[in-house]
């Protein structure tokens, strides 16, 4: 079976501040990484391949340097990497994105499953995945925790989705797009072998003119969500430290939990 | 399309602009200053540059004659088990101010089967809609995306809300997406703040980005419409509820039958504690400072006398003591209740992530430099297995319980 994982490059760490004095973020000394929920993409597409046979793709879009998220996947074992940039790509919201991503999805063809991350840590929607489905027109399953049977056959699939109260089991057609959360799997690290390949591999690059997409609809410009204010949120106040006696301090806590009115 | 333009003569080379760039976009090559394609066209660097090299040509994209035709507040209404989610019954209050500032009506959409049309409009009128725009059908009568996307696409077509506002549940972020991607219009997730803007009337959409260290405020252009948004649950306070107050129901049958729809809900698996972290009022959590799954008991204890839910950070999770279900933090779950009680939690920036909005915030820890104590309302330094067992003991004295 053919899979595709949608990964992105984020910075390592969300610890991003506001200069106070331009109102932008601060984003020195920050490395970059494969988006954390990926890592699970990326892990189940292996496990899904091992044990129903077939190729795992992989593609992200970005700046050139997130070719580095890429060569880890080809490090973890996947079969094939693309990198969907080209300048008219930046400054796209979730719109435009899943556009760009459903065109390459289009572009690799007679895909069976597409495996993307719940949402990424950085910018935290988890609109893109859906956005993809939809743009293919293949049903979507949020939020899975375990993928319990893919029938090739039957063409479907039967997962677990981690809800708010409990797990829904539920069956969809194939091909069909999945995201998944963290409880699904433990990523595995690279080989050696994996990282000297991963290396090596020539990962190609595809712009607006190989995906054939329709400029007005990608970066930018197909985003219909613009971005007019950044700043830092409010600083919590208090930091009360209750010091002395725990027979004096807890009762005291107890006091002030009270006096919230919110215990009941 | 929209080009950040530097002009190579005017430019001193003074390097002002790289650190303002909040995506990392300029360097310096041969002395002048570069953009790359992380440009995000933000003009945060225009507006440092001491000599005015740096110039932005946004593309205005230019109101539709149709935008026009879009009008009212649209709230959806979730449900589950015949029960309507209180995050729709907070959007209607907000909705009413939204509403009320544009001069128009606020209406809920709900999509269910016929038996629930009429109880559940009864409750949407009384927390303030005006209408209620109905699908109704057997296939609507549990969550499923496709008659659900397909529902609102067709009611929203037929009406065109100016305003669509979903709860960021489960439910409405897997669906408030594929509908914005259909309508091919704007989608803002997990939004905390929503407001006109008293000049241009858009909905100005404020939400938390980078696990909440950054806010960010996001319109939509005035070609896309209707504008929508999903926003977190307990963000918005409970209207009042008046049962007196009524509205008019519009019925629009759903053309859709069940062999178009492309999943099947096997069976539902309850948690096994029943709880539901993103609901709850009151969290108790956990960390590495447990030590072990059968300490948990000491968790637990606390959170029932509370009537609380039981929570815990990745170290817990990841070391096996307690499900996945219970993680808070970016790749766990993030929550909002009135108090949080972190014990034995250091409180990583990611554990912060899912917790920091909490209203008061309670840290219990042995280790006072642990960085929870930075963002608690309250602290104890202390042994939690000391400390919690005496809270629950002095609550369950004052509670009666």
């Amino acid at each position: 079976m053919k899979i595709v994982v949608c990964v992105k490059q984020v910075p390592e760490t969300t610890d991003v501040k506001i200069n106070p004095q331009t109102n932008t973020l601060i984003r020195e000394g920050v490395a970059s990484v494969t988006n954390a929920f990926d890592e699970f993409a990326i892990e189940e597409g292996l496990r899904t391949k091992e044990k129903y046979g077939g190729e795992v793709h992989v593609i992200s879009m970005g700046p050139p340097q997130a070719i580095e998220v890429l060569k880890n996947a080809l490090a973890v074992g996947a079969d094939k990497a693309y990198l969907l940039s080209d300048p008219a790509f930046a400054g796209a919201d979730t719109l435009a994105t899943a556009y760009t991503l459903a065109k390459a999805i289009e572009k690799i063809g007679e895909v069976d499953l597409v495996i993307c991350g719940k949402q990424a840590i950085d910018g935290d929607t988890a609109q893109v995945g859906p956005g993809i489905a939809t743009r293919l027109g293949i049903p979507q399953l949020t939020y899975v925790c375990k993928v319990r049977e893919i029938d090739l056959n039957q063409k479907r699939i039967v997962v677990e989705r981690m809800l708010e109260n409990g797990k829904e089991v539920v069956q969809a057609t194939l091909p069909a797009l999945i995201t998944v959360v963290k409880d699904i799997n433990e990523p595995r690290l690279p080989s050696l072998l994996g990282i000297k390949k991963a290396a090596k591999a020539q990962i190609p690059t595809w712009t607006v003119k190989d995906l054939g997409v329709d400029e007005n609809r990608v970066g930018l410009k197909g985003s219909p969500t613009w971005v007019v204010k950044v700043f830092s949120p409010e600083a919590r106040g208090g930091g009360e430290i209750l010091k002395g006696d725990l027979t004096e301090v807890v009762p005291l806590l107890v006091d002030k939990l009270m006096e919230s009115k919110f215990i009941k | 399309m929209a080009k950040l333009w530097i002009d190579e003569k005017t430019c001193t080379g003074c390097e002002s602009c790289i650190p303002a760039c909040p995506f990392g976009a300029l360097s310096m090559k041969e002395g002048v200053a570069v953009v790359d394609e992380k440009c995000t066209f933000c003009g945060a660097c225009v507006d440092v540059c001491p000599v005015s090299a740096i110039t932005l040509e946004k593309e205005e994209k230019k109101a539709g004659a149709e935008m026009a035709a879009y009008k009212d507040v649209w709230i959806f209404i979730e449900h589950e088990d015949g029960k309507i989610a209180n995050v729709s019954f907070e959007l209607l209050g907000q909705g009413r101010k939204l509403a009320d500032d544009l001069g128009c009506q606020l209406c809920g959409m709900l999509l269910c089967d016929q038996e629930n049309v009429e109880p559940f409009a009864k409750e949407v009128f009384a927390y303030g809609a005006q209408k209620v725009y109905v699908s109704e059908s057997p296939l609507l009568r549990i969550y499923r995306t496709d008659p659900y996307a397909r529902a609102a696409v067709q009611l929203i077509r037929k009406y065109k809300p100016e305003i669509v506002l979903f709860g960021a549940t489960t439910q409405g972020r897997d669906f408030a997406g594929t509908v914005a991607t259909t309508l091919e219009t704007g989608l803002t997730a997990d939004c905390t703040g929503l407001e006109i803007d008293p000049e241009t009337k858009y909905l100005r959409q404020t939400r938390p980005a980078f696990g909440g260290n950054i806010m960010a405020t996001i319109l939509d252009y005035p070609n896309y419409r209707p504008q929508m948004a999903t926003v977190r649950p307990k963000v918005f306070p409970m209207p009042p509820k008046d049962e007196a107050r009524s509205g008019e129901i519009v019925r629009e049958p759903l053309e859709m039958t069940e062999d178009q729809v492309r999943t099947k809900v096997l069976e539902f698996i309850k948690g096994s504690e029943a709880v539901n972290l993103v609901d709850a009022e009151i969290i108790v959590s956990g960390g590495r400072g447990i030590g072990s799954a059968e300490n948990f008991k000491v968790i637990r204890e606390l959170a029932q006398v509370l009537g609380g839910a039981v929570g815990a950070s990745r170290a817990a999770v990841d070391s096996g003591w307690i499900p996945y279900e219970h993680q808070v933090g970016q790749t766990g779950r993030t929550v909002r209740p009135k108090i949080y009680i972190a014990c034995g939690i250091s409180g990583s920036i990611q554990h912060q992530a899912g917790m920091k909005t909490s209203d008061i915030i309670v840290a219990i820890n042995k280790d006072p430099e642990a960085p929870i104590f930075k963002i608690a309302t309250y602290g104890i330094v202390g042994d939690l297995f000391t400390v919690v067992p005496m809270l629950r003991d002095e609550f369950k004295k004052r509670l009666g319980r």
